[in-house]
C-alpha cells in the first residue's frame, strides 16, 4: 500500500480513527507522519505513562448530544487546589485528595479503563478509615431512616433513629 | 556528611549480599507503596511551606522506635547532596529519578543496611519501599505494611472508603501499591521466547519495564514485572497473581537454560566464555555492551560453566559500571568515550585473573 500523502514510499503507518461512531482510516509512510507532526508512539521518546492517560482521560465516553446532567469537562475544577479537568486530563495527574471528589463523576471510566475497576477493597487504615467505616455506615442508616419515614414505617424509622445516635455518640465520644 | 558517604560511596548495598530465593533467576525483589496526607496538596501543586511541612511532619515519625526495628534510618536532604550523588542513589534503586530530579523539600530516610528507603515529597508525600534480594515478595510485603501501619498512627492519611488511598497518578489509587520483581531472563531471549511471555504477563494485569523503572530500556536481559493494577484488588491478591506470574517464568526459564545446555551446550560454552574474555581484557566498553557481557558472564556461573566469578562480583558490577558511579571513582567531568574506558578498566579489575 502507498502513502496518501505522498504517493511514492510505502505507508508503514495506519491510522483509524473512531469519532462518536464514524470510522475513518489513513495510510501513511514514517516521512509524511513526522511531517504532519502525528505522534507515533515508541518513536517519539518521551512517551510516558501520562501522555497516554491524557489520551484515556480526553476520552468522552457517548455523552454526545445527551443531558446527562454532568457539568461539561471544560467547566469542571477542584474547589481545593483549583486544578481544572482539562488541567488534569493534560497532565494525567490530581492536584489534591478533594479533586477525587469534584472530578468524581468523571472517574469511573477511567479508572475502569486503567485498573478494571472503580472500588477499593484493599487496606483499610485503622485510624482514619475506622471513622470513615462508621461513617459510611451512618450514611446508610440515614438513607434508610428518611425511606422508612416516607414509608411511614414509623416503628423502625425509631429503631434507625436510635442506631444512628448511638454511632454518633460514639464518634464524639472519640 | 557522613551519612552520605556510605550511601554513595559503596556500590552494593548490605541487603544486595545477603543470599535470596531463586536468586540465580529472581535478582530482587521490591515492593513501594505510596501514600498521601490528608489537607495537604499533593507535591506537584504544593507550595515550598507546604512541601516542607510535610517534610516535618513525616520525619517526626522516625522517632517511633518501631520505625528502627529493623536499625537506624539515615534522612537524607535531596538539597543537601550533590547531584551526582543523587545519581549514585538513583542507580542503587534508593530513590526514583524523579524525587532526584523535580522534587522540592524531597527526602529519602534510609535504613544502615538500604533495604528500606522511604522517599517523601516524590510524585505522592511518601512512598515506602523495600528491597529485598532474590524473590521474596511475601517478606518485603509484610515490611513495607508494617512500616506503613507506623505512618498511620501518627498522620493523616488521604483515604477515602470508595477508592481507597488517593494517589496524584490515577495508576497507583487504591491500595498505592507496586511489588515488582527484576528477573535475569537471558535463555527465553536467546531462545526468542521471551516476547510471548512477555505479551503473556501484560494480559494478566501485571507490566514489564526496564530496571531504571517507567520509561527504561530493558538491558543485560533484566526485566522488570510488577503489578500494573491497584485498585479493585486487595494487597494479598495482587502479591499472590504476581508471585503465581514469576514463579511460571522461573520455570520456563529454567526450562530454556536446561534446554540450551543439552542441544547446544558449546554454543553456550562459547558464547559464555567469549563475553568472559572480553569482560577480562577489552578496553574500551560501554554501558550497553557491559551489561550484555555481564548477563552472559552471570548465565555462566548459574549453568557452572564458570566458577572463579560469584554473583556477588556481578551484582557489583552492574551497578559499578554506571554513569553515576564510574564519575564517583574516576572524576565527574567524564566524556563519553573516558567512561567507556574507565568502565572497562573497572571491570578487568574485578573480572580479569
Amino acid at each position: 500500500m502507498q502513502c496518501q500523502e505522498c504517493g511514492k514510499r510505502p505507508a508503514s503507518l495506519h491510522f483509524t480513527k473512531i469519532v462518536n461512531g464514524e470510522k475513518t482510516e489513513f495510510h501513511i509512510c514514517e516521512a509524511c507522519a513526522r511531517e504532519k507532526g502525528e505522534i507515533i508512539p515508541g518513536t517519539t521518546g518521551g512517551f510516558s505513562i501520562h501522555n497516554l492517560l491524557s489520551g484515556l482521560l480526553d476520552f468522552n465516553p457517548g455523552l454526545k448530544g445527551q443531558n446527562t446532567g454532568t457539568k461539561p469537562a471544560e467547566n469542571l475544577r477542584c474547589e481545593e487546589c483549583g486544578l481544572t479537568y482539562s488541567q488534569f486530563s493534560k497532565i494525567g495527574r490530581f492536584g489534591c485528595s478533594s479533586c477525587y471528589k469534584y472530578f468524581n463523576d468523571r472517574l469511573d471510566p477511567l479508572f475502569k479503563r486503567v485498573h478494571g475497576n472503580t472500588v477499593h477493597v484493599g487496606k483499610i487504615p485503622k485510624r482514619v478509615g475506622g471513622h470513615i467505616e462508621v461513617k459510611r455506615k451512618l450514611d446508610d442508616l440515614r438513607r434508610e431512616l428518611q425511606y422508612r419515614i416516607l414509608q411511614e414505617e414509623f416503628e423502625e424509622a425509631a429503631s434507625l433513629r436510635d442506631q444512628i445516635r448511638e454511632l454518633e455518640k460514639n464518634i464524639s465520644a472519640e | 556528611m557522613m551519612v552520605n558517604l556510605r550511601f554513595t560511596e559503596q556500590p552494593l548495598s548490605e541487603w544486595m549480599s545477603r543470599e535470596g530465593k531463586e536468586s540465580d533467576i529472581v535478582i530482587s525483589t521490591r515492593v513501594r507503596i505510596a501514600r498521601n496526607l490528608m489537607h495537604q496538596p499533593f507535591p506537584m501543586l504544593a507550595t515550598n511551606q507546604q512541601s516542607e511541612d510535610v517534610l516535618n511532619q513525616l520525619r517526626e515519625v522516625l522517632n517511633d522506635e518501631r520505625m528502627t526495628a529493623y536499625g537506624k534510618l539515615y534522612p537524607i536532604l535531596l538539597n543537601d547532596i550533590e547531584d551526582l550523588d543523587k545519581r549514585v542513589l538513583v542507580e542503587k534503586h534508593l530513590i526514583s529519578p524523579n524525587l532526584a530530579g523535580e522534587s522540592r523539600s524531597g527526602a529519602v530516610f534510609i535504613s544502615e543496611d538500604e533495604s528500606l528507603s522511604i522517599m517523601v515529597n516524590e510524585e505522592d508525600h511518601l512512598r515506602i519501599q523495600c528491597l529485598y534480594p532474590g524473590f521474596q515478595i511475601q517478606d518485603a510485603w509484610e515490611r513495607a505494611t508494617a512500616i506503613d501501619d507506623v505512618f498511620e498512627d501518627h498522620v493523616d492519611y488521604a483515604f477515602d472508603a470508595h477508592r481507597g488511598f488517593l494517589t496524584s497518578c490515577p495508576t497507583n489509587v487504591g491500595t498505592g501499591l507496586r511489588a515488582s520483581v527484576m528477573m535475569h531472563l537471558p535463555a527465553l531471549v536467546i531462545t526468542q521466547q521471551i516476547n510471548r511471555i512477555l505479551s503473556a504477563v501484560t494480559q494478566v494485569g501485571l507490566t514489564v519495564r526496564g530496571i531504571y523503572g517507567e520509561g527504561s530500556e530493558a538491558m543485560g536481559n533484566l526485566f522488570q514485572i510488577s503489578n500494573q493494577i491497584t485498585l479493585g484488588q486487595s494487597e494479598t491478591e495482587i502479591i499472590e497473581n504476581l508471585y503465581g506470574v514469576v514463579l511460571q517464568i522461573i520455570e520456563h526459564e529454567k526450562t530454556a537454560r536446561e534446554k540450551l545446555l543439552s542441544d547446544s551446550r558449546l554454543h553456550m560454552v562459547d558464547r559464555v566464555m567469549r563475553s568472559y574474555g572480553t569482560l577480562s581484557y577489552a578496553a574500551i566498553m560501554d554501558s550497553k555492551e557491559a551489561a550484555q557481557r555481564l548477563s552472559d558472564v552471570r548465565l555462566g556461573v548459574d549453568l557452572g560453566l564458570i566458577d572463579t566469578l560469584s554473583p556477588q562480583v556481578l551484582n557489583e558490577l552492574n551497578v559499578l559500571t554506571q554513569p553515576g558511579f564510574l564519575q564517583k571513582i574516576y572524576g565527574e567531568n567524564l566524556s563519553a568515550g573516558e567512561r567507556d574506558m574507565y568502565r572497562a578498566k573497572l571491570i578487568r579489575e574485578k573480572v580479569g585473573k
